[in-house]
């Protein structure tokens, strides 16, 4: 067979590759959308929108039968208390960030693997489409639906403790971008092992590799408090590799009270898993970065190459 | 199997020099070359682990022509559809979708695609679906034309159901309708039949003569072999991820035989009886099968230019005719020979026939 002997003028080229450049972006923003129109339509969003609605209606009513009734918070000085407002602040936001983390890594994996089991990415790929663009848009879809999740539920849940204690945490907006960013990893990983294991498989090994990170976390954390570097390593390296568990600590920084942390009542709960008592780098942040470049990356290749 | 040539690509033209004359003599060349087949393939193989599904597949869908793809379980027919789309990566070979390479993905730009297995977004309605393809092939087809499309495919009533509550059949024939919602140049039709009731299998047949009669190309994959009979301009014969046979239907096809009944016949009317094709005697009982070169006026091989389907017609046509000639001169001259002709009964082979004695004669040891 021999190979085409034609050739291109340059003018002619740079016509061809602005058209294709212009595809990219239409594929891209109309997969997103899709993705986004599947999550409101599909009943994980019913469910994500009851169990958020029962955990912060639970927690306002716990915040107000506290002050309420409970003697010894009235007792405490009120660094103490803003102490408690933040620790149950960010018990009650682990919660959020774990439905967050449910849904998405849920919604990731058959978003993917599902479409391709069930022939829906046939039609689909068979478009004029590049199969990366494809991938991007549906990751694009979901962090936004994941980051809109986090941005209201946790708002209401910061309206709550307002209104029920009257704490407000020092940097709310950072310390939900980080809830956000948090969810955008584990999607992302739950799309890279949507391409090569199935739907649900790939849900059940990113939440458990979530949860596991968390543990090897506050591993580390007791093993920091308690000055034992090789056990405080687990926690740094459980981090790098899957950044959920750092950048949840980042945020809980954000919603803990500075100066009751400072205090010495805050110097004694030192390992304590829900209390942040560090923010998070720069050099960390764009660690974080980079690893979602790298995951999606290697997503697309993996699906790129994929047999349909 | 030979290798087809290569068609020219579209959209390569040589502008290199800016000299008048260069430019005019390229276009010269260009207008003068033949269209770009619809769909070509080249040499196509494709293993999953040990097993060979796909080997050495080259044929071409001319534009405006009406392929048939054919052949048993497991031949290799839904893989080679996949690779003509970019869905699974051939091993080798090459493919080339309305003159573009198949690794541009807009070279499938004007494709429809059916495929085997058709699932729509259950959380979207029927139009919703057409509007979503729409917009990912990159046109801008209005909404009226649209609808016109799920009108076509008997879903007029039911644009603003969830798909998700639509029965396989209603699901098939809403595929349908996004193959051909982007106005395509190309239909690629997987088993489009496959979940629908004679009814629905009536309505697609009618589409796609409808589809031949606009110049659409359609490459059609179908178990129902009558349906491809009644459709299809050329058929290629697909078995063990080898193309067995392909041709027009007239050159499959062509192949005709006359059973007759003689008495008296002599060693010169024998000799005539065997010029006249293959003879099978059995007692008085002679079958003569005529040979498609006997009846072919010469085949006009599709795609250079013109309407393939009306060729087809037309040497399908021609073969019947020269056929029934030869019947009738075979019956004069065994007359004139002595021979008391007691009955001639011409017999046409369906392509069913056809396909069951290539795929018999490719593999006798089994019996198929």
């Amino acid at each position: 067979m021999s190979a085409p002997t034609s050739t291109t003028a340059p003018a002619a080229a740079d016509a061809a590759a602005d058209a294709r450049r212009a595809r990219v972006v239409p594929t891209i923003l109309t997969v997103a959308r899709l993705t986004l129109q599947e999550a409101s339509r599909r009943k994980v969003l019913r469910a994500l929108v009851v169990l958020t609605v029962v955990l912060v209606g639970l927690s306002a009513w716990g915040f107000s039968r506290l002050t309420a009734e409970d003697p010894t918070m009235a007792e405490l000085t009120s660094g103490q208390a803003r102490l408690v407002a933040s620790q149950l602040l960010n018990l009650v936001m682990f919660g959020l960030s774990l439905i967050a983390a449910l849904g998405t890594a849920f919604l990731a994996g058959p978003t993917l693997a599902g479409e391709v089991e069930s022939g829906q990415a046939l039609a689909l790929l068979a478009r004029p489409v590049r199969r990366w663009a494809v991938l991007v848009g549906k990751w694009l879809g979901l962090v936004a639906f994941g980051s809109g999740y986090i941005a209201v539920a946790g708002l209401a849940q910061l309206l709550v403790v307002q209104l029920t204690v009257g704490y407000w945490p020092p940097d709310p907006v950072g310390a939900l971008a980080l809830l956000a960013a948090q969810t955008t990893v584990l999607l992302t990983l739950g799309l890279l092992l949507s391409t090569v294991i199935s739907p649900m498989a790939s849900g059940i090994v990113a939440v458990g590799l979530f949860g596991a990170t968390w543990v090897a976390g506050v591993v580390g954390g007791l093993g920091a408090a308690f000055g034992n570097s090789g056990v405080a390593a687990v926690g740094t390296w459980s981090r790098m590799l899957l950044p959920t568990d750092g950048l949840w600590r980042g945020a809980m920084h954000g919603f803990s009270d500075p100066s009751a942390l400072a205090s010495s009542f805050g110097a004694e709960m030192a390992g304590f898993p829900f209390l942040g008592f560090e923010g998070l780098s720069l050099a960390y942040l764009g660690w974080v970065a980079l690893w979602v470049a790298v995951v999606l990356g290697l997503a697309s290749m993996a699906f790129g190459r994929r047999d349909l | 199997m030979t290798a087809a040539p290569r068609p020219a690509a579209a959209g390569t033209v040589t502008t290199g020099s800016p000299a008048a004359t260069d430019l005019a003599a390229a276009a010269r060349l260009v207008a003068d070359l033949p269209a770009s087949p619809a769909a070509w393939c080249s040499g196509l193989r494709k293993r999953y682990g040990k097993r060979t599904a796909v080997d050495d597949v080259s044929f071409a869908v001319a534009r405006g022509e009406v392929v048939g793809l054919l052949g048993p379980n497991g031949a290799g027919k839904t893989s080679v559809i996949k690779m003509l789309l970019g869905l699974v990566r051939p091993d080798a070979g090459e493919v080339l979708l309305l003159g573009r390479p198949s690794a541009d993905p807009l070279s499938r730009a004007r494709v429809g695609y059916l495929p085997e297995l058709f699932r729509y977004q259950p959380w979207l309605t029927a139009s919703e679906v057409l509007r979503l393809h729409v917009r990912l092939a990159g046109l801008d087809v209005p909404d009226a034309e649209q609808r016109a499309r799920l009108g076509d495919v008997g879903l007029g009533g039911r644009a603003g159901d969830r798909v998700g509550g639509f029965s396989k059949g209603m699901q098939q024939r809403l595929g349908m309708a996004v193959a051909l919602v982007a106005r395509p140049e190309l239909v690629v039709l997987d088993e489009p039949t496959s979940a629908l009731d004679p009814l629905g299998r009536a309505d697609v047949r009618d589409l796609l003569l409808d589809l031949r009669a606009r110049g659409v190309a359609v490459l059609l994959n179908s178990h129902l072999i009558g349906e491809v009979e009644r459709v299809c301009d050329r058929v290629v014969v697909l078995d063990r991820g080898k193309v067995a046979a392909q041709g027009t239907l007239a050159e499959l096809l062509g192949r005709r035989e006359v059973r007759m009944r003689l008495t008296g016949v002599s060693d010169a009317a024998h000799r005539r009886l065997e010029a006249a094709g293959t003879l099978v005697r059995a007692g008085d009982l002679f079958t003569v099968g005529l040979a498609a070169d006997d009846v072919l006026a010469g085949p006009a091989p599709a795609g250079d230019g013109g309407d393939p389907s009306a060729e087809a017609a037309a040497t399908t046509d021609r073969a019947a005719g020269a056929a029934a000639d030869a019947v009738a001169d075979l019956v004069t001259d065994l007359v004139a020979l002595g021979v008391r002709v007691h009955a001639v009964e011409p017999g046409h082979i369906s392509l069913e026939q056809r396909l069951l004695d290539i795929l018999r004669t490719a593999h006798p040891e089994d019996p198929r």
